[in-house]
């Protein structure tokens, strides 16, 4: 991965597993992750790939038991977080490192008001007086498009998006240096999608943070971010910037991703390409590659062994022995 | 969830609980009986220990309204001055079992585990002795008397709201919002009293009020068996008992106090049942 300064954050080997009475779950196998000051990363992947549970341990958050980080390091500003004391924890999360849920419904607090959230917010971080608070918190109403006179209301007489515009506005009203946006618009219909998107890319140059926009829709990251990571069973698969990804991906798992997004030329009446199988159970991972068992290119070898991260072409790094060249085209 | 105008959650309970005429007729009810414990030497005809000899178990009459007793004692007026102490028994009582009983739910439905599992299996040992025979043992083994009477009755409910505040607990803790708290920096300590208990307040001031009620027939019955107030210190459960060996010839002694006793009772349960129809946000309409 590029490296030609420290990152923002950093993620090496992180490993996590959850403790079930059906077994050990392998959440996260050995994880690594850099981002960039002002860069946007998108992690893509299914459900069940992994990608909150390492947003939840950026924030060092996993619940634990049944959580539990086995192994690697995260670096955040080049100081490493799992070392950290319980209350030095706490001044970094909602300070430095920010996230916004996936679900607005059942995100923010049903008897706050949304102002008093947002001042919750500013407050445990500073020692600004009551008066400078509330004008902090109307300026990030305003910010994110929410007229100062409902500053008052409580969260279940604002509707979807506004709400989501209220997670934002906590999230980012102590300007932090990270921002981890997780599935932000999967609970919001089409139309305040974009909406939404289009508010995260410019508060993200305005108050000028990173951004780890975790999704599996492929469409959202293209609109948003700079760098792509896919993930499939607590591994990165792929890594590239944007561009590269989406002319070329490498990785047979990210083709198969492709040939499942629906496209607007394709007829009437053909059935949209699926990829064959199941993602592995996580208590009883493949021993080689994990996406082997249902990759149609594998060999014996990757039954053995994973192949690790390799970088095929300039900044674009796959975990795969045969990569598609032509971008696994069908001919 | 609709969207509604106005504004708190307390705004639509009072809208909601204005609807239900039971509940009103409750509260007011409850409002006389608070001012008829408060202004009571104002009120009371007699005094509740002034005997009349000529005057030994009489019928109501002009003078004395709800007649008197075997010691020519004015029923009204103790009556009246028995209301504080059913009050007081009442309240105290329910703060007591409500503070305890509340923190142990708290306490074992957040931080789950060894802790939770220890914490209610005493509560549940505590369920499988039947509540009138443990309040006869503690009232007995720390003696009569107002305080004692209201600590016997509190421990007694304690259970009941553990159990209620763990299961609110356990429904709020694993709540999105929760996990936003702690994204936020929050500690243990704010998360649990500024976002999960004020979220897991309804159904425990429902059962609050419905255990007042309770509160009051049990300290009633405990005096009724001769363990809570003492005489000369009226108390409708020991007036009742008092009143017992004239049943036949002088009911009216044990049907006033009776009747004051089931005002009470009908007219909290009318407010918790109100109330609990008022905070349930599934009756929203």
């Amino acid at each position: 991965m590029p490296d030609t300064h420290t990152p923002l954050l950093d993620i090496q080997g992180l490993e996590i597993r959850f403790n079930t009475d059906s077994g050990i779950v392998h959440a996260v196998n050995g994880l690594n992750l850099s981002l960039q000051k002002g860069k946007s990363l998108g992690l893509v992947g299914e459900t069940g790939a992994g990608k909150t549970t390492t947003a939840l341990a950026v924030l060092q958050l996993i619940q634990s038991p049944p959580g539990q980080i086995t192994g690697g390091k995260i670096f955040f500003e080049g100081r490493d977080i799992m070392g950290m004391t319980e209350s030095e924890k706490r001044r970094v999360r909602g300070n430095r490192i920010a996230m916004i849920f996936q679900d607005p419904m059942t995100s923010l607090n049903p008897i706050m008001t949304v102002e008093e959230q947002i001042m919750e917010m500013i407050s445990l971080h500073s020692d600004m007086s009551g008066e400078r608070v509330r004008e902090r918190a109307l300026e990030m109403l305003k910010l994110v498009g929410i007229r100062p006179e409902r500053a008052k209301e409580y969260p279940h007489q604002f509707s979807g998006g506004m709400r989501q515009r209220v997670g934002i506005a906590i999230a980012l009203a102590c300007r932090p240096s990270l921002l981890i946006a997780d599935e932000p618009t999967t609970a919001l219909d089409v139309t305040i999608q974009a909406q939404v998107l289009d508010l995260i890319r410019n508060l993200q140059k305005i108050v000028n943070t990173s951004l780890l926009l975790i999704t599996h829709d492929l469409g959202v990251v293209a609109e948003v971010c700079d760098d792509v990571a896919i993930m499939y069973a607590g591994r990165i698969v792929e890594y590239s910037n944007i561009r590269s990804l989406y002319r070329k991906p490498m990785h047979p798992y990210t083709r198969g991703l492709f040939n499942a997004v629906p496209k607007l030329e394709s007829e009437l009446g053909v059935k949209l390409a699926v990829i064959q199988g199941l993602m592995p159970d996580p208590t009883d991972l493949p021993k080689g590659c994990s996406f082997s068992p249902r990759c149609p290119y594998a060999r014996d070898i990757c039954m053995e062994k994973a192949c690790g991260m390799k970088e095929w072409e300039p900044g674009h790094f796959v975990d795969c022995y045969f990569p598609l060249q032509n971008g696994g085209r069908t001919e | 969830m609709p969207i509604m105008k106005g504004n708190s959650m307390l705004k639509y309970t009072l809208i909601r609980l204005r609807r239900n005429y039971l509940a009103i007729i409750g509260f007011a009810v409850l409002l006389v009986l608070i001012l008829t414990a408060v202004f009571a030497e104002q009120l009371a005809p007699f005094g509740y220990s002034d005997q009349d000899y000529m005057m030994i178990r009489k019928p109501p009459s002009a003078e004395h309204l709800l007649g008197t007793d075997e010691f020519g004692r004015d029923v009204l007026s103790r009556l009246i001055f028995g209301s504080r102490i059913s009050l007081q028994v009442g309240l105290i009582a329910v703060s007591i079992s409500l503070i305890a009983g509340g923190a142990i739910g708290a306490v074992a439905g957040y931080f789950g585990g060894k802790i939770d599992n220890f914490l209610m299996r005493i509560m549940d040992v505590q369920l499988a002795i039947p509540t009138i025979l443990l309040a006869i043992v503690i009232s007995s083994a720390l003696g009569p008397g107002l305080f004692n009477l209201m600590v016997a009755v509190g421990i007694t409910s304690i259970p009941r709201f553990a159990r209620l505040m763990r299961a609110s607990v356990l429904s709020v803790k694993n709540m999105e919002f929760i996990e936003a708290a702690r994204a936020m920096g929050a500690s243990h300590l704010r998360i649990i009293l500024l976002y999960i208990l004020p979220n897991c307040m309804a159904p425990l001031i429902v059962q609050s009020t419905l255990s007042v009620a309770n509160a009051i027939l049990f300290a009633a019955t405990l005096s009724f068996l001769g363990l809570g107030i003492q005489p000369p210190f009226p108390e409708w459960g020991g007036m009742l008992s008092a009143a017992r060996p004239y049943l036949r010839n002088s009911a009216y002694l044990s049907i006033f106090p009776g009747l004051a006793i089931m005002i009470t009772i009908v007219s909290l349960n009318c407010i918790g049942d109100g109330l609990r129809d008022a905070l349930d946000p599934k009756q929203k309409r």
